[in-house]
């Protein structure tokens, strides 16, 4: 038999053997690792000694845990404010991208994909800066403008408990809007004229032919795009990990940063796992539920 | 919008038609602005001396200098976070495409639709689930702070990213080519290696450059596995702030020297860029 033959027969699982071991060493293992740990009380500040604890972990987490429910709702509040905006704005900047041809559109689509392809901590950086209460330009234009009063005196952005999150949804808007717009622009150019051009002959309004025409057709490529980023607002980690560790206090602590500082800060092995599995059914949770209601809408 | 009917006529038409223009372009451009000026505002500031960075108004127009960069690469191992960065974007990239490529192919070839749920999930799946538990087995094995648990972290963003970027790509190829290689009496390995990836090129190079990029700029992963030896440059940056007194300057032309080459990058290879970030969100 020639070697030949014995190599189409197995490629099935020769091909993605490479990518298939990779993901039972590093992905499953682990995550059975992680689900094994979360029943322990395992922690590097109590020494070496670990003990199986049941339930108790998830028990305490969902119960006792105030921490934990905080940083559940900050991170819908954070995902949902940002989700919002970005979807809205980067709807609207695909459809005037659309509407016409000018000189410079191409600049101007590299600019916006500058914005999301700019290292994070970079980016996290420069708004440090621009948010500096007393330095920063961001309270000058205000100061200057004369709009301070409009917003309520000092603007302290991510200082303040109560303006951090949005100050951060800020950020993210900046950074992902591009992805929408970019994903919109790509689905509108391969959009049929025909329903335009009679449209037009009917003498449609603008309005009418974007409500009608347009959002119902552009619709499962928003779906898409709005999921992708609701999986990764969800996961939002750089940004605000370097610009606040989620404080002041807990003001902008979402669930990923919370993990985060369970495991790399307190060194609390088997309640932060109990809160990784937690994390993990929430986002794959969402994600999938999304997913579904999304395809039984299409159908 | 407002037509004004009462004036509706011919020549109020074209009034409106300049107005509806300034409009428009008008809200491009202030569109392009905002994403636009916080780059902008990072190279400015990067070339403002430390007094001039505080100064209000900020000043649009001054004598640029270059003392903080020469200051980041002289006061830090800045060189040995940059060649840090190369090695682990680089090594992950190119382990990446040798895993993912055949996955994807085989995934398209034999439609393993159960194999491709199963590496895309694990796109959705937060990285810090996997964090922690790869923290312990890499310190048990004595492998924090080694290029080898960098490289193998990223791969978790990477390799996932390959192949849902290649499945798509591999699956539009024609049958027939296919066919007409067997005929020749290629086997399904040669057939992978001399005819599908040299015409899949394109696919090849969106997934490589993003994956590069994603682990240049991974932040996560870096900062909990790597130390001294290892630092990459996003952790370095992240360092600069953890000083009692913040050097603005350094921190913008750190954080420049850092974004350019994304940039620059990105700007290049826009087209594959745009294709690898919209790929499977478009239909057709």
């Amino acid at each position: 038999m020639r070697m030949g033959d014995w190599y189409d027969r197995n490629a099935f699982w020769l091909l993605p053997s490479g990518a298939v071991i990779f993901i039972l060493m590093l992905m499953i293992y682990p995550l059975g690792y992680t689900i094994y740990n979360s029943f322990t009380d395992w922690s590097l500040t109590h020494g070496d000694k670990v003990n199986f604890v049941g339930f108790r972990n998830y028990l305490d987490i969902f119960f006792r845990d105030d921490r934990f429910w905080g940083s559940v709702g900050r991170t819908i509040y954070f995902t949902g404010l940002a989700m919002v905006v970005e979807v809205i704005l980067g709807v609207l900047i695909a459809v005037l991208f659309d509407a016409k041809d000018f000189s410079g559109k191409r600049v101007a689509r590299s600019i916006m994909l500058m914005a999301m392809m700019a290292t994070p901590v970079a980016v996290a950086m420069v708004w440090l800066l621009i948010f500096e209460p007393t330095a920063g330009v961001l309270n000058y234009l205000f100061k200057s403008s004369g709009l301070e009063a409009l917003l309520g005196g000092k603007q302290l952005w991510i200082t303040d408990s109560s303006s951090v999150i949005p100050s951060l949804v800020l950020i993210d808007i900046w950074e992902w809007t591009p992805l929408i717009a970019l994903i919109v622009i790509a689905g509108l150019a391969t959009l049929s004229r025909e329903p335009y051009e009679s449209a037009m002959v009917d003498g449609a309004t603008p309005f009418q032919i974007f409500f009608r025409i347009t959002l119902p057709m552009i619709a499962p490529t928003i779906g898409v795009a709005a999921l992708l980023r609701l999986i990764d607002c969800l996961k939002t980690f750089d940004i605000i990990y370097v610009m606040t560790m989620g404080g002041p206090g807990y003001s902008s602590e979402t669930l990923n940063i919370y993990t985060y500082q369970m495991s790399f800060q307190y060194f609390n092995f088997g309640y932060a796992s109990a809160l990784l599995v937690v994390f993990l059914c929430l986002v794959l949770g969402i994600s999938l539920l999304v997913t579904y209601l999304r395809r039984g809408l299409e159908l | 919008m407002d037509t004004h009917p009462a004036n509706a006529g011919p020549r109020p038409f074209l009034w409106h038609r300049t107005f509806m223009n300034i409009l428009y372009y008008g809200t491009i451009v202030l569109c392009v602005f905002f994403f636009l000026l916080p780059l902008l505002w990072m190279l400015l500031n990067a070339l403002k001396t430390p007094l001039q960075i505080v100064e209000l108004p900020p000043k649009l127009f001054f004598m640029p200098t270059l003392a903080n960069f020469e200051n980041v690469f002289s006061s830090q191992n800045f060189l040995q976070y940059i060649y840090n960065s190369l090695i682990i974007a680089g090594g992950s990239t190119l382990l990446g495409l040798v895993l993912g490529l055949p996955a994807a192919f085989s995934i398209a070839l034999h439609k393993q639709k159960k194999l491709a749920v199963f590496i895309l999930v694990s796109r959705m799946v937060p990285g810090i689930t996997f964090l922690l538990p790869l923290f312990i087995m890499f310190r048990n094995f004595r492998m924090v702070d080694t290029y080898t648990s960098l490289i193998l972290s990223h791969l978790l963003v990477g390799l996932p990213f390959i192949v849902w970027v290649m499945v798509p790509f591999f699956e539009s190829i024609p049958r027939d080519l296919m066919d007409a290689a067997r005929v020749d009496g290629c086997n399904v390995f040669s057939t992978f290696i001399r005819i599908i990836i040299p015409i899949s090129m394109p696919g090849v190079v969106t997934g490589g450059i993003l994956s590069f990029i994603f682990s240049w700029n991974n932040f996560m992963f870096s900062i909990v596995l790597a130390s001294n030896r290892t630092k990459t440059v996003p952790v370095a940056i992240f360092n600069f702030i953890s000083y009692a007194q913040i050097d603005w300057g350094g921190l913008m032309a750190a954080a420049v020297t850092i974004t350019v080459p994304v940039l620059v990058i990105t700007i290049l290879t826009q087209k594959y860029v745009i294709r690898g970030l919209t790929a499977g969100a478009v239909k057709g």
